[in-house]
Protein backbone atom coordinates (compact mmCIF):
# COMPACT_ATOMS: atom_id res chain seq x y z
CA UNK A 1 0.00 0.00 0.00
CA UNK A 2 3.04 2.19 0.44
CA UNK A 3 3.13 2.51 -3.35
CA UNK A 4 -0.36 4.00 -3.74
CA UNK A 5 -0.23 6.20 -0.64
CA UNK A 6 0.66 9.74 -1.70
CA UNK A 7 3.07 11.43 0.70
CA UNK A 8 2.03 14.90 1.89
CA UNK A 9 5.50 16.35 1.49
CA UNK A 10 5.85 15.19 -2.11
CA UNK A 11 2.34 16.43 -2.96
CA UNK A 12 3.21 19.85 -1.61
CA UNK A 13 6.60 20.04 -3.31
CA UNK A 14 5.18 18.83 -6.61
CA UNK A 15 2.44 21.44 -6.47
CA UNK A 16 4.91 24.22 -5.67
CA UNK A 17 7.49 23.10 -8.25
CA UNK A 18 4.98 22.56 -11.02
CA UNK A 19 3.22 25.87 -10.46
CA UNK A 20 6.51 27.80 -10.34
CA UNK A 21 7.74 26.07 -13.50
CA UNK A 22 4.38 26.74 -15.17
CA UNK A 23 4.44 30.40 -14.17
CA UNK A 24 8.05 31.00 -15.21
CA UNK A 25 7.84 29.07 -18.46
CA UNK A 26 4.53 30.69 -19.35
CA UNK A 27 6.05 34.12 -18.93
CA UNK A 28 9.59 33.63 -20.17
CA UNK A 29 9.37 30.72 -22.59
CA UNK A 30 5.95 29.83 -23.96
CA UNK A 31 4.79 33.39 -24.60
CA UNK A 32 7.80 34.38 -26.75
CA UNK A 33 8.02 30.95 -28.40
CA UNK A 34 4.35 30.76 -29.33
CA UNK A 35 4.37 34.37 -30.51
CA UNK A 36 7.49 33.83 -32.55
CA UNK A 37 6.06 30.69 -34.13
CA UNK A 38 2.86 32.51 -35.04
CA UNK A 39 4.82 35.45 -36.40
CA UNK A 40 7.08 33.23 -38.43
CA UNK A 41 4.15 31.25 -39.79
CA UNK A 42 2.33 34.37 -40.92
CA UNK A 43 5.58 35.70 -42.38
CA UNK A 44 6.08 32.48 -44.35
CA UNK A 45 2.47 32.55 -45.49
CA UNK A 46 2.78 36.18 -46.60
CA UNK A 47 6.04 35.46 -48.37
CA UNK A 48 4.52 32.53 -50.20
CA UNK A 49 1.51 34.51 -51.33
CA UNK A 50 3.80 37.40 -52.33
CA UNK A 51 5.91 34.97 -54.36
CA UNK A 52 2.74 33.62 -55.94
CA UNK A 53 1.64 37.15 -56.84
CA UNK A 54 5.06 37.98 -58.24
CA UNK A 55 4.89 34.83 -60.34
CA UNK A 56 1.49 35.83 -61.67
CA UNK A 57 2.72 39.33 -62.40
CA UNK A 58 5.74 37.91 -64.19
CA UNK A 59 3.48 35.74 -66.29
CA UNK A 60 1.33 38.78 -67.09
CA UNK A 61 4.38 40.82 -68.03
CA UNK A 62 5.67 38.02 -70.20
CA UNK A 63 2.35 37.70 -71.96
CA UNK A 64 2.29 41.47 -72.48
CA UNK A 65 5.82 41.41 -73.86
CA UNK A 66 4.97 38.61 -76.22
CA UNK A 67 1.93 40.47 -77.40
CA UNK A 68 4.03 43.58 -78.02
CA UNK A 69 6.66 41.57 -79.86
CA UNK A 70 3.97 39.92 -82.00
CA UNK A 71 2.44 43.29 -82.80
CA UNK A 72 5.84 44.68 -83.70
CA UNK A 73 6.48 41.71 -85.97
CA UNK A 74 3.17 42.22 -87.75
CA UNK A 75 3.93 45.92 -88.11
CA UNK A 76 7.37 45.19 -89.47
CA UNK A 77 6.03 42.67 -91.98
CA UNK A 78 3.45 45.19 -93.10
CA UNK A 79 6.05 47.92 -93.51
CA UNK A 80 8.37 45.63 -95.45
CA UNK A 81 5.52 44.55 -97.69
CA UNK A 82 4.52 48.11 -98.34
CA UNK A 83 8.11 49.11 -99.00
CA UNK A 84 8.51 46.22 -101.41
CA UNK A 85 5.34 47.19 -103.21
CA UNK A 86 6.44 50.82 -103.37
CA UNK A 87 9.83 49.88 -104.72
CA UNK A 88 8.28 47.64 -107.34
CA UNK A 89 5.88 50.33 -108.32
CA UNK A 90 8.66 52.89 -108.62
CA UNK A 91 10.76 50.54 -110.72
CA UNK A 92 7.79 49.80 -112.92
CA UNK A 93 6.97 53.43 -113.29
CA UNK A 94 10.56 54.20 -114.12
CA UNK A 95 10.62 51.39 -116.65
CA UNK A 96 7.39 52.58 -118.19
CA UNK A 97 8.68 56.14 -118.39
CA UNK A 98 11.94 55.02 -119.91
CA UNK A 99 10.26 52.89 -122.54
CA UNK A 100 7.83 55.70 -123.36
CA UNK A 101 10.70 58.12 -123.72
CA UNK A 102 12.57 55.68 -125.84
CA UNK A 103 9.48 55.12 -127.99
CA UNK A 104 9.05 58.83 -128.31
CA UNK A 105 12.71 59.28 -129.32
CA UNK A 106 12.45 56.46 -131.75
CA UNK A 107 9.26 57.98 -133.17
CA UNK A 108 10.90 61.34 -133.44
CA UNK A 109 13.92 59.80 -135.03
CA UNK A 110 11.68 57.97 -137.48
CA UNK A 111 9.82 61.13 -138.33
CA UNK A 112 13.08 62.97 -138.78
CA UNK A 113 14.46 60.16 -140.89
CA UNK A 114 11.28 60.13 -142.98
CA UNK A 115 11.37 63.88 -143.39
CA UNK A 116 15.00 63.69 -144.37
CA UNK A 117 14.23 60.84 -146.68
CA UNK A 118 11.36 62.69 -148.29
CA UNK A 119 13.50 65.74 -148.65
CA UNK A 120 16.31 63.66 -150.07
CA UNK A 121 13.91 61.87 -152.40
CA UNK A 122 12.39 65.16 -153.48
CA UNK A 123 15.79 66.52 -154.18
CA UNK A 124 16.75 63.35 -156.00
CA UNK A 125 13.52 63.65 -158.01
CA UNK A 126 14.17 67.26 -158.80
CA UNK A 127 17.65 66.46 -159.82
CA UNK A 128 16.45 63.42 -161.82
CA UNK A 129 13.82 65.62 -163.48
CA UNK A 130 16.40 68.25 -164.21
CA UNK A 131 18.75 65.60 -165.45
CA UNK A 132 15.95 64.02 -167.48
CA UNK A 133 14.96 67.35 -168.93
CA UNK A 134 18.55 68.04 -169.70
CA UNK A 135 18.93 64.52 -171.17
CA UNK A 136 15.66 64.94 -173.06
CA UNK A 137 16.71 68.35 -174.24
CA UNK A 138 19.97 66.99 -175.43
CA UNK A 139 18.17 63.94 -176.92
CA UNK A 140 15.56 66.06 -178.49
CA UNK A 141 18.10 68.40 -179.86
CA UNK A 142 19.80 65.39 -181.26
CA UNK A 143 16.66 63.42 -182.44
CA UNK A 144 14.53 66.19 -183.75
CA UNK A 145 17.22 67.55 -185.84
CA UNK A 146 15.67 65.75 -188.86
CA UNK A 147 12.23 66.10 -190.33
CA UNK A 148 11.49 62.47 -190.32
CA UNK A 149 12.11 61.95 -186.72
CA UNK A 150 9.95 64.93 -185.86
CA UNK A 151 7.14 63.38 -187.84
CA UNK A 152 7.55 59.97 -186.21
CA UNK A 153 7.32 61.57 -182.85
CA UNK A 154 4.16 63.37 -183.70
CA UNK A 155 2.83 60.16 -184.99
CA UNK A 156 3.55 58.47 -181.74
CA UNK A 157 1.74 61.15 -179.80
CA UNK A 158 -1.27 60.89 -181.95
CA UNK A 159 -1.28 57.13 -181.54
CA UNK A 160 -1.31 57.54 -177.83
CA UNK A 161 -4.12 60.02 -178.10
CA UNK A 162 -6.21 57.56 -179.99
CA UNK A 163 -5.86 54.99 -177.35
CA UNK A 164 -7.01 57.42 -174.79
CA UNK B 1 31.49 -30.25 -27.22
CA UNK B 2 31.19 -27.79 -24.38
CA UNK B 3 30.05 -25.06 -26.69
CA UNK B 4 27.36 -27.32 -28.14
CA UNK B 5 26.15 -28.23 -24.67
CA UNK B 6 26.02 -24.61 -23.70
CA UNK B 7 24.15 -23.75 -26.83
CA UNK B 8 21.69 -26.51 -26.11
CA UNK B 9 21.15 -25.39 -22.54
CA UNK B 10 20.65 -21.80 -23.56
CA UNK B 11 17.01 -22.15 -24.63
CA UNK B 12 16.34 -23.96 -21.40
CA UNK B 13 17.74 -21.05 -19.45
CA UNK B 14 15.70 -18.69 -21.54
CA UNK B 15 12.58 -20.68 -20.73
CA UNK B 16 13.43 -20.66 -17.05
CA UNK B 17 13.99 -16.93 -17.10
CA UNK B 18 10.69 -16.27 -18.87
CA UNK B 19 8.96 -18.56 -16.41
CA UNK B 20 10.61 -16.81 -13.51
CA UNK B 21 9.58 -13.47 -14.93
CA UNK B 22 5.99 -14.59 -15.24
CA UNK B 23 6.00 -15.93 -11.71
CA UNK B 24 7.52 -12.73 -10.49
CA UNK B 25 4.90 -10.63 -12.20
CA UNK B 26 2.02 -12.93 -11.29
CA UNK B 27 2.86 -13.45 -7.67
CA UNK B 28 3.91 -9.85 -7.31
CA UNK B 29 6.52 -8.12 -5.33
CA UNK B 30 5.14 -8.67 -1.80
CA UNK B 31 5.53 -12.45 -1.99
CA UNK B 32 9.19 -12.01 -2.79
CA UNK B 33 9.47 -9.70 0.14
CA UNK B 34 8.05 -12.44 2.31
CA UNK B 35 10.48 -14.99 0.88
CA UNK B 36 13.37 -12.66 1.48
CA UNK B 37 12.48 -12.35 5.12
CA UNK B 38 12.82 -16.09 5.65
CA UNK B 39 16.25 -16.89 4.31
CA UNK B 40 17.82 -13.44 4.89
CA UNK B 41 19.26 -13.53 1.34
CA UNK B 42 18.51 -11.38 -1.66
CA UNK B 43 14.91 -10.23 -1.84
CA UNK B 44 13.82 -8.99 -5.25
CA UNK B 45 10.59 -7.55 -3.88
CA UNK B 46 12.37 -5.50 -1.23
CA UNK B 47 14.97 -4.33 -3.72
CA UNK B 48 12.36 -3.32 -6.29
CA UNK B 49 10.10 -1.57 -3.83
CA UNK B 50 13.09 0.20 -2.34
CA UNK B 51 14.11 1.41 -5.81
CA UNK B 52 10.75 2.70 -6.91
CA UNK B 53 9.92 4.27 -3.54
CA UNK B 54 10.90 7.73 -2.42
CA UNK B 55 13.92 8.12 -0.10
CA UNK B 56 15.57 10.69 2.12
CA UNK B 57 18.95 10.13 0.54
CA UNK B 58 20.05 9.75 -3.05
CA UNK B 59 21.96 6.50 -3.32
CA UNK B 60 24.15 6.23 -6.42
CA UNK B 61 26.52 3.44 -5.39
CA UNK B 62 27.76 1.79 -2.22
CA UNK B 63 30.75 3.34 -0.51
CA UNK B 64 31.82 6.49 1.25
CA UNK B 65 30.84 9.00 -1.43
CA UNK B 66 28.10 7.07 -3.20
CA UNK B 67 25.22 8.61 -1.33
CA UNK B 68 23.89 12.15 -1.42
CA UNK B 69 22.18 12.92 1.88
CA UNK B 70 19.18 15.18 1.35
CA UNK B 71 17.76 17.67 3.83
CA UNK B 72 15.00 16.52 6.17
CA UNK B 73 12.27 19.02 6.99
CA UNK B 74 9.77 17.87 9.59
CA UNK B 75 7.09 19.78 11.41
CA UNK B 76 5.02 18.77 14.40
CA UNK B 77 3.02 20.70 16.95
CA UNK B 78 5.12 19.23 19.75
CA UNK B 79 8.61 19.74 18.29
CA UNK B 80 8.07 22.62 15.91
CA UNK B 81 9.99 22.86 12.67
CA UNK B 82 13.20 20.84 12.37
CA UNK B 83 15.62 20.94 9.46
CA UNK B 84 18.67 18.68 9.34
CA UNK B 85 20.60 16.41 7.01
CA UNK B 86 19.42 12.83 6.60
CA UNK B 87 23.04 11.75 7.15
CA UNK B 88 22.36 12.21 10.87
CA UNK B 89 20.35 8.99 10.79
CA UNK B 90 23.44 6.96 9.88
CA UNK B 91 26.51 6.19 11.98
CA UNK B 92 30.00 5.38 10.66
CA UNK B 93 29.03 1.80 9.92
CA UNK B 94 26.06 3.02 7.87
CA UNK B 95 23.58 1.74 10.43
CA UNK B 96 20.37 3.55 11.24
CA UNK B 97 20.43 5.51 14.49
CA UNK B 98 17.84 7.82 16.07
CA UNK B 99 18.53 11.52 15.83
CA UNK B 100 17.08 14.42 17.81
CA UNK B 101 14.02 12.43 18.80
CA UNK B 102 13.33 11.17 15.27
CA UNK B 103 13.72 7.65 13.91
CA UNK B 104 14.11 6.53 10.31
CA UNK B 105 11.75 3.60 9.98
CA UNK B 106 11.69 1.88 6.56
CA UNK B 107 12.34 5.16 4.79
CA UNK B 108 9.83 7.09 6.89
CA UNK B 109 10.65 9.54 9.62
CA UNK B 110 8.67 9.07 12.82
CA UNK B 111 8.94 10.78 16.17
CA UNK B 112 10.17 8.70 19.11
CA UNK B 113 7.37 9.99 21.28
CA UNK B 114 4.76 9.14 18.68
CA UNK B 115 3.92 12.76 17.81
CA UNK B 116 2.25 13.27 14.45
CA UNK B 117 4.79 14.55 11.94
CA UNK B 118 4.40 16.52 8.77
CA UNK B 119 7.29 15.39 6.56
CA UNK B 120 8.22 18.15 4.12
CA UNK B 121 11.70 16.81 3.40
CA UNK B 122 13.51 17.38 0.16
CA UNK B 123 13.37 13.73 -0.77
CA UNK B 124 14.95 11.99 -3.73
CA UNK B 125 11.84 12.60 -5.82
CA UNK B 126 11.66 16.26 -4.83
CA UNK B 127 15.35 16.75 -5.62
CA UNK B 128 14.96 15.01 -8.97
CA UNK B 129 11.90 17.14 -9.73
CA UNK B 130 13.87 20.29 -8.90
CA UNK B 131 16.54 19.07 -11.31
CA UNK B 132 13.95 18.56 -14.04
CA UNK B 133 12.48 22.01 -13.30
CA UNK B 134 15.93 23.59 -13.64
CA UNK B 135 16.57 21.69 -16.88
CA UNK B 136 13.22 22.84 -18.27
CA UNK B 137 13.79 26.45 -17.29
CA UNK B 138 17.31 26.56 -18.73
CA UNK B 139 16.36 24.80 -21.95
CA UNK B 140 13.15 26.64 -22.72
CA UNK B 141 14.19 30.10 -21.58
CA UNK B 142 17.37 29.80 -23.66
CA UNK B 143 15.50 28.76 -26.79
CA UNK B 144 12.88 31.42 -26.07
CA UNK B 145 15.65 34.01 -26.18
CA UNK B 146 16.64 32.83 -29.62
CA UNK B 147 13.02 33.07 -30.69
CA UNK B 148 12.93 36.63 -29.42
CA UNK B 149 16.17 37.69 -31.09
CA UNK B 150 15.94 35.81 -34.36
CA UNK B 151 12.25 35.32 -34.89
CA UNK B 152 12.36 34.89 -38.65
CA UNK B 153 15.40 32.66 -38.82
CA UNK B 154 15.33 28.91 -39.21
CA UNK B 155 15.58 27.03 -35.88
CA UNK B 156 19.00 25.81 -34.85
CA UNK B 157 20.36 23.12 -32.52
CA UNK B 158 18.14 22.33 -29.55
CA UNK B 159 15.55 24.72 -30.90
CA UNK B 160 15.13 22.69 -34.08
CA UNK B 161 14.65 19.55 -31.96
CA UNK B 162 12.04 21.10 -29.67
CA UNK B 163 10.17 23.24 -32.18
CA UNK B 164 8.41 20.30 -33.91
CA UNK B 165 7.40 18.95 -30.50
CA UNK B 166 6.04 22.32 -29.39
CA UNK B 167 4.18 22.59 -32.68
CA UNK B 168 2.91 19.04 -32.29
CA UNK B 169 1.45 19.88 -28.87
CA UNK B 170 -0.15 22.97 -30.35
CA UNK B 171 -1.37 21.59 -33.69
CA UNK B 172 -2.16 17.97 -32.81
CA UNK B 173 -3.14 18.16 -29.14
CA UNK B 174 -4.39 21.65 -28.25
CA UNK B 175 -6.10 22.91 -31.42
CA UNK B 176 -8.05 19.78 -32.48
CA UNK B 177 -9.28 18.98 -28.97
CA UNK B 178 -9.93 22.41 -27.49
CA UNK B 179 -10.82 24.42 -30.55
CA UNK B 180 -10.50 28.17 -31.02
CA UNK B 181 -9.96 28.81 -27.28
CA UNK B 182 -6.82 26.72 -27.23
CA UNK B 183 -4.40 29.60 -26.61
CA UNK B 184 -5.49 29.92 -22.98
CA UNK B 185 -4.52 26.32 -22.23
CA UNK B 186 -1.45 26.00 -24.43
CA UNK B 187 1.16 27.12 -21.84
CA UNK B 188 -0.22 24.62 -19.34
CA UNK B 189 -0.34 21.79 -21.87
CA UNK B 190 3.22 22.49 -23.02
CA UNK B 191 4.51 22.63 -19.44
CA UNK B 192 2.60 19.45 -18.57
CA UNK B 193 3.89 17.57 -21.60
CA UNK B 194 7.53 18.47 -21.10
CA UNK B 195 7.34 18.09 -17.30
CA UNK B 196 6.04 14.54 -17.60
CA UNK B 197 8.32 13.62 -20.48
CA UNK B 198 11.52 14.96 -18.90
CA UNK B 199 10.70 13.37 -15.55
CA UNK B 200 9.90 10.08 -17.28
CA UNK B 201 13.25 10.18 -19.06
CA UNK B 202 15.16 11.22 -15.94
CA UNK B 203 13.51 8.30 -14.14
CA UNK B 204 15.04 5.90 -16.65
CA UNK B 205 18.59 6.91 -15.80
CA UNK B 206 20.35 4.43 -13.51
CA UNK B 207 20.21 5.62 -9.92
CA UNK B 208 17.58 8.23 -10.71
CA UNK B 209 14.36 8.85 -8.84
CA UNK B 210 11.00 7.50 -9.94
CA UNK B 211 9.18 10.82 -9.99
CA UNK B 212 6.32 10.22 -12.43
CA UNK B 213 5.95 6.71 -11.04
CA UNK B 214 5.01 8.18 -7.69
CA UNK B 215 1.31 8.57 -7.07
CA UNK B 216 1.76 11.86 -5.20
CA UNK B 217 3.19 13.51 -8.31
CA UNK B 218 0.53 12.16 -10.66
CA UNK B 219 -2.12 13.08 -8.09
CA UNK B 220 -1.04 16.71 -8.16
CA UNK B 221 -0.88 16.83 -11.96
CA UNK B 222 -4.33 15.25 -12.26
CA UNK B 223 -5.71 17.59 -9.57
CA UNK B 224 -4.44 20.63 -11.47
CA UNK B 225 -6.13 19.31 -14.62
CA UNK B 226 -9.35 18.87 -12.63
CA UNK B 227 -9.17 22.38 -11.18
CA UNK B 228 -8.55 23.96 -14.59
CA UNK B 229 -11.39 21.91 -16.14
CA UNK B 230 -13.85 22.96 -13.45
CA UNK B 231 -12.69 26.59 -13.47
CA UNK B 232 -13.14 26.91 -17.24
CA UNK B 233 -16.41 24.96 -17.43
CA UNK B 234 -19.08 26.80 -19.43
CA UNK B 235 -22.84 26.67 -19.04
CA UNK B 236 -22.94 23.94 -21.70
CA UNK B 237 -20.47 21.87 -19.69
CA UNK B 238 -22.43 22.05 -16.46
CA UNK B 239 -25.64 21.56 -18.41
CA UNK B 240 -24.23 18.34 -19.83
CA UNK B 241 -23.50 17.10 -16.33
CA UNK B 242 -26.66 18.03 -14.41
CA UNK B 243 -29.11 18.18 -17.29
CA UNK B 244 -27.71 15.79 -19.85
CA UNK B 245 -29.44 16.26 -23.20
CA UNK B 246 -31.16 13.26 -24.74
CA UNK B 247 -31.82 11.53 -21.41
CA UNK B 248 -35.39 10.77 -20.21
CA UNK B 249 -36.58 13.36 -17.67
CA UNK B 250 -37.26 10.84 -14.92
CA UNK B 251 -33.59 9.74 -14.96
CA UNK B 252 -32.70 13.31 -14.07
CA UNK B 253 -35.34 14.15 -11.47
CA UNK B 254 -37.17 11.16 -10.00
CA UNK B 255 -34.27 8.77 -10.25
CA UNK B 256 -31.20 11.03 -10.68
CA UNK B 257 -28.84 8.38 -12.02
CA UNK B 258 -27.51 10.41 -14.94
CA UNK B 259 -26.48 13.49 -12.96
CA UNK B 260 -24.88 11.20 -10.39
CA UNK B 261 -22.94 9.27 -13.02
CA UNK B 262 -21.91 12.45 -14.76
CA UNK B 263 -20.89 14.01 -11.46
CA UNK B 264 -18.74 11.00 -10.59
CA UNK B 265 -17.37 11.24 -14.14
CA UNK B 266 -15.89 14.64 -13.29
CA UNK B 267 -13.58 12.93 -10.82
CA UNK B 268 -12.98 9.59 -12.54
CA UNK B 269 -11.43 11.34 -15.53
CA UNK B 270 -8.52 12.92 -13.63
CA UNK B 271 -8.37 9.83 -11.43
CA UNK B 272 -7.70 7.74 -14.52
CA UNK B 273 -5.00 10.24 -15.53
CA UNK B 274 -3.37 9.82 -12.14
CA UNK B 275 -3.44 6.03 -12.14
CA UNK B 276 -2.46 5.63 -15.80
CA UNK B 277 0.76 7.60 -15.56
CA UNK B 278 1.69 6.19 -12.16
CA UNK B 279 0.99 2.58 -13.15
CA UNK B 280 2.70 2.74 -16.53
CA UNK B 281 5.92 4.23 -15.24
CA UNK B 282 6.03 2.11 -12.10
CA UNK B 283 5.32 -1.06 -14.06
CA UNK B 284 8.16 -0.30 -16.45
CA UNK B 285 10.55 0.18 -13.55
CA UNK B 286 9.35 -3.00 -11.85
CA UNK B 287 9.85 -5.05 -15.01
CA UNK B 288 13.38 -3.78 -15.60
CA UNK B 289 14.33 -4.26 -11.95
CA UNK B 290 12.75 -7.74 -11.97
CA UNK B 291 14.82 -8.71 -14.98
CA UNK B 292 17.98 -7.69 -13.18
CA UNK B 293 16.81 -9.41 -10.01
CA UNK B 294 16.75 -12.70 -11.92
CA UNK B 295 20.55 -12.67 -11.98
CA UNK B 296 20.64 -12.55 -8.19
CA UNK B 297 17.73 -14.96 -7.70
CA UNK B 298 19.39 -17.62 -9.85
CA UNK B 299 22.85 -16.66 -8.58
CA UNK B 300 24.15 -17.47 -12.03
CA UNK B 301 26.32 -15.56 -14.50
CA UNK B 302 24.64 -17.42 -17.34
CA UNK B 303 21.38 -15.62 -16.72
CA UNK B 304 23.17 -12.26 -17.03
CA UNK B 305 23.10 -11.96 -20.83
CA UNK B 306 19.45 -13.02 -20.88
CA UNK B 307 18.50 -10.41 -18.31
CA UNK B 308 20.54 -7.78 -20.10
CA UNK B 309 18.91 -8.63 -23.43
CA UNK B 310 15.42 -8.43 -21.99
CA UNK B 311 16.20 -5.31 -19.99
CA UNK B 312 17.66 -3.60 -23.06
CA UNK B 313 14.49 -4.37 -24.94
CA UNK B 314 12.44 -3.06 -22.02
CA UNK B 315 14.55 0.08 -21.90
CA UNK B 316 13.74 0.87 -25.51
CA UNK B 317 10.09 0.19 -24.78
CA UNK B 318 10.27 2.46 -21.74
CA UNK B 319 11.85 5.24 -23.78
CA UNK B 320 8.81 5.02 -26.01
CA UNK B 321 6.42 4.75 -23.07
CA UNK B 322 8.01 7.86 -21.52
CA UNK B 323 6.97 9.86 -24.57
CA UNK B 324 3.68 8.05 -25.07
CA UNK B 325 2.48 8.63 -21.52
CA UNK B 326 3.41 12.30 -21.66
CA UNK B 327 1.42 12.51 -24.90
CA UNK B 328 -1.61 10.65 -23.54
CA UNK B 329 -1.73 12.64 -20.33
CA UNK B 330 -1.54 15.91 -22.27
CA UNK B 331 -3.99 14.74 -24.92
CA UNK B 332 -6.61 13.67 -22.39
CA UNK B 333 -6.14 16.87 -20.38
CA UNK B 334 -6.72 18.80 -23.63
CA UNK B 335 -9.87 16.74 -24.29
CA UNK B 336 -11.22 17.51 -20.83
CA UNK B 337 -10.50 21.21 -21.33
CA UNK B 338 -12.12 21.02 -24.74
CA UNK B 339 -15.24 19.50 -23.21
CA UNK B 340 -15.28 22.20 -20.54
CA UNK B 341 -15.05 25.17 -22.90
CA UNK B 342 -17.30 23.78 -25.64
CA UNK B 343 -20.16 26.15 -26.36
CA UNK B 344 -22.47 24.09 -28.51
CA UNK B 345 -23.32 20.48 -28.75
CA UNK B 346 -21.19 18.59 -31.23
CA UNK B 347 -20.96 14.99 -32.24
CA UNK B 348 -17.31 15.01 -31.24
CA UNK B 349 -18.22 14.67 -27.61
CA UNK B 350 -19.67 11.25 -28.22
CA UNK B 351 -16.44 10.18 -29.84
CA UNK B 352 -14.31 11.28 -26.93
CA UNK B 353 -15.03 8.41 -24.52
CA UNK B 354 -14.23 5.86 -27.23
CA UNK B 355 -10.96 7.52 -28.07
CA UNK B 356 -10.22 7.59 -24.40
CA UNK B 357 -10.95 3.91 -24.03
CA UNK B 358 -8.71 3.09 -26.98
CA UNK B 359 -5.89 4.99 -25.38
CA UNK B 360 -6.24 3.27 -22.02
Amino acid sequence: MELVNPGTGLVLWTLITFLIVLFLLRKFAWAPIVDALKQRESFIEDSLSAAENAKKEMANLKAENERLIDEAKVERDKIIKEANAAAKRIVEEANADASKEAQKRIEEARVAINTEKQAALAEVKTQVAELSVKVAEKLMRHELSSEASQKALVQDYIKDLNVN
Amino acid sequence: MKIIEKARSFPKQLKISIFALLVLLAVGAPSFAADGGEDEGFSAGDMILHHIADAHEWHFFDGAYGTLYLPVIVYSEEHGLDIFSSSNFYNEAHELVPYNGYIMDHGHIVAEDGAELLDLSITKNVASMFLSAIIMLIVFVSIANRYKKKTMEAPKGLQSFLEPIIMFVRDEIAIPNIGPKYARFLPFLLTLFFFIWINNLLGLLPGAANVTGNIAVTLVLAAIVLVITLASGTKTYWGHIFNTPGVPWWLKTVLPIMPLVEFIGIFTKPFSLMVRLFANITAGHIIILSLFSLIFIFESVAIGPVSVAFATFMYFLELFVALLQAYIFTLLAAMYFGGAVEEHHHDEEHVDPETEKALV
